[in-house]
C-alpha cells in the first residue's frame, strides 16, 4: 500500500517536473499576463519587429509580446503543422499565395469587424494588396509592406556601352535593343537577367500585353492565350538573342547575385533588394532604378506580407488588438524609419525614400497607380512550383514558346481543379 | 485490499502484470519516459502516417477516408516512379562508397603516428551540418565560377553545370553523399580492424603474403560484420536522402529539380507544399517497405559472404 503511494508521488512529481520544464510557468501573479508569440521569416527585419512589438508593450503593459524568427525554408511547413496542431503562433506573417489555403481552412482570425471598432481605413493601403488579404468579402489580414517592380540598372555598365539610362519613356522595344548593345561576352557582361520569375518577370510583361494569368473566377489559368504568349516572349527572346545569362547559369547563380556582382545590367524586380543593394560597398554610386516598360500598356503586379492571426488563439481579444496595431500608423512608421521595407501604410513611406536618397525610389510608389495583385487561385504555392519544369523548354528553345504556355497552363488548370 | 485471499492463479496473473513485483513500481516510474517518449515521438507519428495514408487529408480541416486510392494513385504516379529511380540510383552510388571507406579505413589504421589527423579530417564532415555541407557543394558545384570546374579548366576539361542539369545532379549528390558518411563508415570498419588479432598477420608474412594479398586474404574476410553493418547503414541512409537536395536545388527557378527528385522530396512537396498529406503519408509508407525489402534481401545474402569468426 505504502509502496504504491511512494510510486504515485514519484510519478506526479515527475510529471509536474517535466511539465514545469516545458512550460512558462505562469506563476501566482496576480494581474495575468497574456504571452502573444509574432512569427517572422527574416533575420534583417526582426529588430524593426522587436522595436515595434516593446512599443505596442508600453501601451499595453499586461500583453507581452515574443518575436519569433524562423528560416524561410521551414517557415510554411512549420506554420501549416503548427495550425493543423493547435500550436500556431498568435500573430504571423501571411503571403497572398499562401493565404487562400489558410482562409478557406478556417485557420486565420476574422479582422472584418477590428478593422471597424479600431476606426481603420482601408484605404490606406494599396487597394490591391488588401484585395488579396481578403476572402469571400471578409478581411483576414492587414498589409505590413508591398512591393511594386521596376528595372534595377547598372550605371556603370550603361556608361561602359554608351547607351542612354532607362526612364519611363521606354517600352519593350527598348530593353531588346539595349540589352544587345549592353552584352558583352569578352567581358562576362550580359545586358539583362532573364530568368523563369513570375512575379519580378513574366508576369509582369504578361500582363503589359494585356493578357491576365488567371481568368476572373479563379477556375482556369490563361497562359496559352496570344497576349499571354506574348509577355512569354518577351524574355525567350533575350535568351535567344544570347543577351542574358543561361537558365543554367541563372540556376547556379541567382539573377540578384548576377546583378550584384555586375554580371548583367539591367534586373527587373521589387523594391525589396533596395535595402540589400545600398548596403553593398560594391555598388555605390552604380545603382539605380526606373519603371518597368511598357508593353501595350503599364503594368507590374504587386504583393506584400500580411499580418495575420491564428485562429486557435488562446487569446483572441488581445491577439486582435495586437493585429490592428500592426496594422496602424506607429508600426508602419518604424519600418520605414528602419530602411527595410515599403511600408503599406499611405503616407508613411516618406522616410524609406528618404533612407536611401541615391536610388529614384518613388518609382515604386508611382507604380501603384496601375499595379495588379499577384494572382492567387487554389494552391497557388503548387502552381507556381511547377513553372520552372514547364517553362524551362521555352527559355530553352526547345520547345515553342506557345506549347510550353499550354502545356503549363493545362498542368495548372489541373491544380486548380482538385478539390 | 484483501490481501490475504490471493490464490496461485490471481497471484500468477498479478504477476504477469507486474505491479505487486517489488520495486515494480519503481521501475515503472523510472523507464516511464523512454516509453512515454518513444510512443509519443515515434509510434504514434507512425501510426497516424500510416492511418493517413487511407486518407484523403486537405491542409486544413477534417480527413475522409479513401481506402487505397493514395497508394493506387501513386503507383500509376511517372513522378513517383521518377523518384523512385533517383533514390535507387542514389543508393547505388553510396554503396560504392563502402569499398572506398574499407581501403581508407585499413590505410589510416597503418598510419601510425598520423592516425588521429586521418581520423579527424575524415569524420569532420559527418558532424558538419547537412545544411552547411551543401551550401557548401553548391558553391563547388557552380558551373560558372565554382571550385570544381575551375580545376577541371586547369587540365583543359571544360566542365558542366552538375547541380543545374538533371543529367548529373543524382551523381553529384552522390559524390557528396559519399564524403558525408566516409567518416562514420571509416569509424565501424576502424573498431572492426582493431578486432583482427594480429598473430594472423604475422603468420601470413612468415608465410610469404604481401600487403595487398593480406589486405584480401585476412583484413576483407574478418571484416566482413562491420562491412555488412555499414553497408545496411549506408542504404537506409541513402534512401533517406532529402537535404541536398533541399539545400542545392531550391533555387529560384531551378530547372533541374523537376527531374532530380528523390522519394523523401517527393513527400515533402506533396505534405508540405502540395498539403496532400494523405498521398504524402502513402508516399512515406511506400519507402518504408521499399527499406524493409531491402534490408530483408541483406539479411538473405549475408549468409552467402558474411563470415562470422
Amino acid at each position: 500500500m505504502t509502496r504504491k503511494w511512494t510510486a504515485a508521488v514519484a510519478l506526479a512529481a515527475a510529471t509536474a517536473m517535466l511539465t514545469a520544464c516545458s512550460g512558462g510557468g505562469s506563476g501566482a501573479a496576480s494581474t495575468e499576463k497574456v504571452t502573444l508569440t509574432y512569427a517572422n521569416w527574416s533575420e534583417d527585419q526582426s529588430p524593426a519587429m522587436e522595436q515595434i512589438a516593446a512599443e505596442f508593450e508600453k501601451a499595453n503593459p499586461d500583453i507581452d509580446v515574443r518575436i519569433q524568427t524562423l528560416p524561410w525554408t521551414e517557415y510554411w511547413s512549420t506554420l501549416q503543422v503548427g495550425a493543423a496542431g493547435g500550436t500556431a503562433p498568435d500573430a504571423f506573417w501571411m503571403l497572398a499565395d499562401h493565404f487562400r489555403e489558410y482562409a478557406k481552412g478556417g485557420q486565420l482570425v476574422d479582422l472584418t469587424e477590428s478593422v471597424k471598432s479600431a476606426g481603420l481605413d482601408l484605404g490606406v493601403y494599396p487597394k490591391a494588396v488588401t484585395d488579396s488579404y481578403t476572402y469571400e468579402g471578409k478581411v483576414f489580414a492587414l498589409p505590413k509592406d508591398f512591393d511594386t517592380n521596376g528595372i534595377w540598372y547598372n550605371k556603370a555598365l550603361f556608361d561602359a556601352a554608351k547607351v542612354a539610362y532607362p526612364d519611363d519613356s521606354w517600352t519593350w522595344q527598348d530593353v531588346q535593343d539595349a540589352a544587345k548593345k549592353l552584352t558583352d561576352k569578352a567581358k562576362g557582361v550580359w545586358g539583362i537577367a532573364a530568368p523563369i520569375d513570375p512575379q519580378g518577370g513574366y508576369y509582369n510583361t504578361i500582363l503589359q500585353a494585356g493578357g491576365q494569368i488567371i481568368k476572373p473566377d479563379g477556375t482556369a489559368s490563361d497562359f496559352a492565350s496570344p497576349a499571354s504568349v506574348a509577355g512569354l516572349k518577351f524574355w525567350t527572346d533575350l535568351q535567344a538573342a544570347g543577351v542574358s545569362p543561361t537558365l543554367k547559369q541563372l540556376s547556379d547563380t541567382e539573377a540578384v547575385s548576377m546583378f550584384e556582382n555586375q554580371k548583367v545590367a539591367m534586373y527587373f524586380s521589387g523594391a525589396y533588394w533596395a535595402f540589400r543593394f545600398h548596403n553593398n560597398a560594391g555598388l555605390k554610386g552604380k545603382v539605380d532604378v526606373a519603371p518597368l516598360p511598357q508593353g501595350v500598356k503599364r503594368a507590374t503586379v504587386t504583393s506584400g506580407i500580411g499580418n495575420a492571426g491564428y485562429a486557435g488563439s488562446k487569446h483572441p481579444e488581445e491577439l486582435k488588438k495586437f493585429l490592428a496595431f500592426l496594422g496602424g500608423t506607429k508600426a508602419a512608421e518604424i519600418q520605414a524609419a528602419t530602411g527595410t521595407v515599403l511600408p503599406a501604410y499611405q503616407g508613411t513611406q516618406e522616410p524609406w525614400l528618404k533612407a536611401m536618397p541615391e536610388f529614384d525610389l518613388k518609382v515604386f510608389i508611382d507604380a501603384i497607380d496601375y499595379s495588379v495583385p499577384l494572382p492567387v487561385a487554389g494552391n497557388a504555392a503548387e502552381w507556381q512550383g511547377l513553372a520552372a519544369q514547364y517553362l524551362a523548354p521555352a527559355w530553352d528553345g526547345a520547345k515553342p514558346v506557345e506549347q510550353a504556355a499550354k502545356e503549363y497552363q493545362d498542368a495548372v488548370d489541373k491544380v486548380l481543379a482538385k478539390r | 485490499m484483501t490481501s490475504t485471499t490471493t490464490t496461485p492463479a490471481r497471484r500468477l496473473g498479478r504477476r504477469r502484470a507486474g505491479v505487486s513485483e517489488p520495486g515494480a513500481g519503481w521501475a515503472l516510474v523510472f523507464i516511464a519516459p523512454a516509453v512515454i517518449g518513444l510512443a509519443a515521438l515515434y509510434l504514434w507519428p507512425f501510426l497516424s502516417t500510416f492511418v493517413k495514408s487511407f486518407q484523403d487529408v486537405p491542409a486544413f480541416g477534417p480527413a475522409t477516408f479513401v481506402g487505397a486510392g493514395n497508394y493506387t494513385a501513386l503507383l500509376g504516379d511517372e513522378e513517383f516512379w521518377k523518384a523512385f529511380g533517383n533514390s535507387a540510383l542514389y543508393t547505388a552510388i553510396i554503396l560504392l562508397g563502402v569499398p572506398l571507406a574499407v581501403v581508407l579505413a585499413a590505410l589510416v589504421e597503418q598510419a601510425g603516428r598520423g592516425r588521429a589527423v586521418y581520423r579527424v579530417l575524415f569524420f569532420l564532415p559527418v558532424v558538419t551540418l547537412p545544411v552547411a555541407v551543401g551550401m557548401v557543394w553548391r558553391f563547388i558545384y557552380n558551373g560558372d565560377f565554382g571550385l570544381l570546374n575551375t580545376v577541371l579548366a586547369w587540365f583543359g576539361v571544360h566542365g558542366q553545370f552538375w547541380v543545374a542539369d538533371a543529367r548529373f545532379t543524382i551523381y553529384a549528390f552522390g559524390v557528396v553523399g559519399i564524403w558525408m558518411s566516409l567518416g562514420i563508415n571509416m569509424i565501424i570498419l576502424g573498431a572492426g580492424l582493431q578486432a583482427v588479432p594480429k598473430d594472423l598477420y604475422e603468420a601470413a608474412s612468415l608465410d610469404g603474403a604481401g600487403r595487398v594479398r593480406q589486405f584480401f586474404h585476412i583484413t576483407v574476410p574478418l571484416l566482413t560484420p562491420s562491412i555488412f553493418f555499414v553497408t545496411i547503414l549506408s542504404v537506409i541512409g541513402a534512401l533517406q536522402m532529402f537535404d541536398l537536395i533541399f539545400v542545392m536545388l531550391r533555387g529560384v527557378n531551378n530547372t533541374a529539380l523537376a527531374d532530380s527528385k528523390t522519394i523523401v522530396y517527393l513527400f515533402y512537396e506533396k505534405a508540405f507544399v502540395q498539403f496532400d498529406q494523405g498521398y504524402g503519408a502513402a508516399v512515406a509508407i511506400v519507402l518504408l517497405i521499399v527499406i524493409m525489402i531491402a534490408t530483408a534481401v541483406q539479411f538473405r545474402l549475408q549468409r552467402r559472404w558474411v563470415f562470422y569468426g
